[in-house]
């Protein structure tokens, strides 16, 4: 491929000390600007790095009225000093950000992949992506040399199974450095709807292809092409197990070796991430009524077998290394070897299919009663190489099958596509008129929110009942679990900042199972901690599932088992022995909740970050159709009877429906006061002063914000 | 298959063929810097040493271990990035580590350390 060079920057090779760099990459597509930045000790202690250093420098690159498609709009890719160590399982990963094309606010995706330890390890803490090029460019940071070039990309192809693979191959320049490339991209759909996300490559050495990680949530895609950049690309040869220059190399090695041991003890007969992944989740959210099926209506149904976790360990290559990052022993990046699509524009090409993962079996199966999991591999290959977001998709797609299904949608509106439950080859369809920018997947890719908006406006639909049942927040579509049951996890969803995903809180077993959190205090404690907790992992550069899809043996006997307390202190171990810095598990805790404010007060600047966008649709809280309520309708009684007060007997569905629901709506109003004031928020949900400062996250920009508020 | 067989009933818990093991590899008379390692807690003691099974190879994710036309499995320095779940995947406790050193380490049945057993306890066998 001839590329020109378009612009260059030499920079310093030098040693990372204690897990950081000390300075950040700054790259401006549009005005060809490539310069570093330092980072200050203030941005160590209050911003510690990964999300942090991400949610800092672009608070400072766009301003309040920054839109997404603005060119100041920036991605940031950032990493943390934990990351890239090779010792700690789950030790790779980046986190990116960008003001999403679907919110309007910050959105932050933890992603594995090389690109991120590499990145680390060629020189920088962060990478600021600003501008839009007049023409595709590609940014190559060369981390062997010191070199980082924007170059030009004639390249035909968009579609990351195969424009990673290519870019490994002509950046690698021999077989040998395969692994030592990193690619960024999309894919065509990008270039078009805004339910997208960015793959980030690793190389299989053994299968011999690109894999694919996904920053999946927000729209980054969008964001990334409508900056005309095609990929992202660094070449690091050097890696060793103490390139983060850890003070205490022995303990690094020795907890990292612990949890290698738990895991290959405990695996097997605990969440079975080597052989099946997270996708282990199928039958136990179909047992336990929590399984999103047909646009979250039902937790449940028989039809569910067919996804089980057995079909799909049946499909997944067994006995492969299958960590996303070196080191990572849970092993849980399955793939689906030899596919062959039977459809679209690579039908029957033997392609490596990442995943499914729980989340996209989820979504693109049973949420849409897509039963056959061929299927699902299917639409989870295409969406990944598309560049779209399986969550977002799978939920989209529900929502518009349930309006196709009550008559809002027919053929005539939909360009003849039948959005009937389980038609994979409607939702197939979609995916490709997404990626050629045609037809109704158009519509389909902006997302539930708009969608909600053009089907009252140009269909008539009644605005209340879309609101009821499209399952969005804050302009972000839900991952996959039922919430109605929980309401600790309702507010895990809809409190969440970014919009309703899973990687702030995931109380359900502890609420609804095992009730170990019954009373409000209860809930906002576990809605402070958790969130607090998971939020250092995209500090730090890690991966949220070596902490409790492994649990050390005894960990049922502790104080607080949900904690997984041997779990924290390894992390407290591992974070002193890299940076040598103090810390325990209430540090750890503070860390966060710096960063958590911070981006916290980042939405609000940007017009979010309300209470009025925390409130979620009913159907994240209870039955919104009669047909919901009868066919749990025995639970329902029951709670009325036990939990409100009012003997259901005698009651008609639509009265019992309506008792049921502004029960369930005031107890979610009660517990956001219970959590905004454990957050230390006023019920607006503003952060108040006295916790800023007593955070330490009291800096002049954030108070001038918050004071608008106040 | 080039193999280290070990003899316990023969052993006499003199540990010189670890002082050889790690004097060859690390230059440092260290039993914990042996490949091979005599627990003489027991009677008659344990001779831990690798038995060359290979289960550490499938899990190395940069193709670093890899088995020899001997049949002995080999650990490259260039590639091996420390991870350690090789020593972590080892079923008999045979792949070796030392905190603070940057690789694992194994026994590749070079026979060092036959010569020196004065109890014709070790020889490097064909299975």
């Amino acid at each position: 491929m001839q590329r020109k060079v378009l612009a260059e920057y030499k920079y310093e090779l030098k040693p990372i000390v204690r897990g950081y760099n000390k300075r950040t990459l700054y790259v401006n597509v549009g005005d060809k600007v490539i310069k570093e930045k330092p980072v200050t000790d203030m941005m160590i202690d209050k911003f510690v790095g990964g999300k942090g250093f991400d949610l800092y420098l672009m608070w400072h690159g766009v301003n309040d009225n920054t839109k997404w498609n603005d060119p100041e709009n920036e991605i940031c890719i950032a990493f943390g000093p934990l990351c890239g160590n090779t010792s700690y399982p789950g030790s790779g990963k980046s986190i990116v950000t960008t003001i999403s094309p679907l919110t309007g606010i910050p959105v932050d995706c933890n992603v594995g992949g090389h690109f991120g330890p590499y990145t680390k390890f060629a020189g920088f803490d962060a990478l600021e992506l600003q501008g839009k090029a007049d023409e595709d460019v590609i940014v190559f940071i060369d981390g062997d040399k010191g070199i980082v070039q924007i170059l030009s990309a004639p390249d035909k192809v968009i579609n990351s199974h195969i424009l990673a693979e290519e870019l490994h191959k002509e950046f690698a320049g021999s077989e040998e450095h395969l692994q030592h490339v990193s690619v960024v991209s999309s894919g065509s759909a990008s270039d078009h709807v805004l339910i997208t996300c960015l793959n980030f490559s690793f190389w299989d050495k053994r299968r011999k292809v690109a894999r694919l990680k996904q920053a999946g949530r927000g729209g980054t895609g969008t964001v990334f092409r409508d900056k005309s950049i095609k990929a992202l690309v660094v070449k690091y040869s050097g890696l060793s197990v103490d390139k983060n220059d850890p003070a205490d190399l022995p303990t690094l090695q020795k907890t990292g070796l612990k949890l290698h041991k738990e895991i290959e003890v405990g695996d097997a007969d605990q969440c079975r991430m080597h052989q099946v992944g997270t996708a282990h989740l199928m039958e136990i959210m179909n047992d336990y009524d929590l399984l999103p099926i047909r646009n979250f209506k039902y937790g449940q149904m028989p039809e569910a077998e067919g996804l089980h976790s057995r079909e799909f360990t049946k499909l997944f290559t067994q006995g492969m290394a299958d960590g996303c990052w070196y080191g990572c022993s849970l092993s849980c990046c399955k793939a689906v070897d030899n596919f062959k699509p039977r459809t679209g524009p690579y039908k029957g090409q033997p392609v490596c299919v990442d995943g499914p993962e729980y989340e996209t079996a989820g979504g693109c199966g049973s949420n849409i009663c897509v039963w056959d999991p061929k299927d699902v591999v299917e639409i989870n290959f295409y969406c990944d190489t598309y560049g779209l977001d399986t969550i977002s998709f799978g939920t989209s797609v529900a929502f518009v099958m349930e309006c196709y299904e009550n008559g809002i949608l027919n053929k005539e509106r939909t360009g003849g596509l039948e959005l009937n439950w389980g038609n994979a080859d409607a939702a197939l369809e979609l995916l490709h008129q997404m990626a050629r920018g045609e037809g109704f997947g158009l519509t389909v890719g902006q997302g539930v929110r708009r969608m909600k908006k053009i089907f009252a406006e140009q269909f008539g639909a009644d605005p209340k009942f879309l609101q009821d049942i499209g399952m969005e927040a804050k302009g972000l579509e839900y991952s996959q679990y039922m919430s109605k049951e929980s309401l600790a996890q309702q507010g895990g969803y809809t409190l969440a900042l970014k919009g309703p995903q899973h990687d702030e809180a995931w109380l359900i077993f502890m609420d609804m199972v095992n009730n170990h959190i019954p009373t409000f205090k209860d809930k906002a404690e576990a809605l402070h901690y958790f969130p607090m907790f998971r939020t250092w992992f995209g500090l730090q550069g890690l991966c949220k599932l070596p902490w409790n899809d492994i649990e050390p043996a005894n960990n049922a006997q502790t104080d607080e088992p949900a904690k997984v307390p041997e779990h924290v202190q390894n992390y407290v171990d591992i974070y002193k022995a890299i940076t040598g810095k103090p810390m325990d598990k209430h540090e750890l805790i503070r860390q966060s909740e710096r960063v958590y404010n911070f981006q916290k007060v980042f939405c609000m600047r940007m017009g979010g970050g309300r209470r009025i966008d925390d409130i979620p649709p009913y159907r994240a809280v209870g039955p919104v159709t009669e047909e919901e309520y009868l066919s749990r309708q025995e639970r329902y009684d029951n709670l009325m009877k036990n939990k409100i007060g009012v003997d259901p007997t005698g009651k008609s569905v639509a009265e019992k429906m309506e008792i049921t629901r502004r029960y369930r709506e005031d107890q979610y109003q009660q517990l956001i006061d219970a959590v905004y004031e454990r957050k230390g928020w006023t019920p607006e949900g503003v952060p108040t002063l006295e916790h800023l400062k007593n955070i330490g996250m009291d800096l002049p920009e954030v108070l001038e914000v918050v004071k608008r508020y106040l | 298959m080039k193999v280290l067989k070990t003899y316990p009933e023969k052993c006499i818990s003199c540990h010189v063929c670890e002082s050889t093991c790690s004097s060859l590899f690390f230059k440092e008379d260290n039993p914990e810097l042996s490949c091979i390692q005599i627990h003489d807690e027991t009677n008659p003691p344990d001779m831990n040493v690798c038995n060359q099974c290979q289960a550490c190879v499938a899990v190395c994710p940069t193709c670093a271990i890899t088995v020899n036309n001997q049949g002995v499995v080999m650990i490259s320095r260039n590639l091996c990035i420390g991870c350690l779940m090789c020593v972590a995947a080892c079923p008999t406790n045979s792949m070796r580590t030392a905190f603070g050193k940057h690789n694992p380490f194994k026994c590749i049945a070079c026979g060092a350390c036959v010569k020196t057993c004065p109890a014709d306890a070790l020889a490097v066998v064909q299975e």
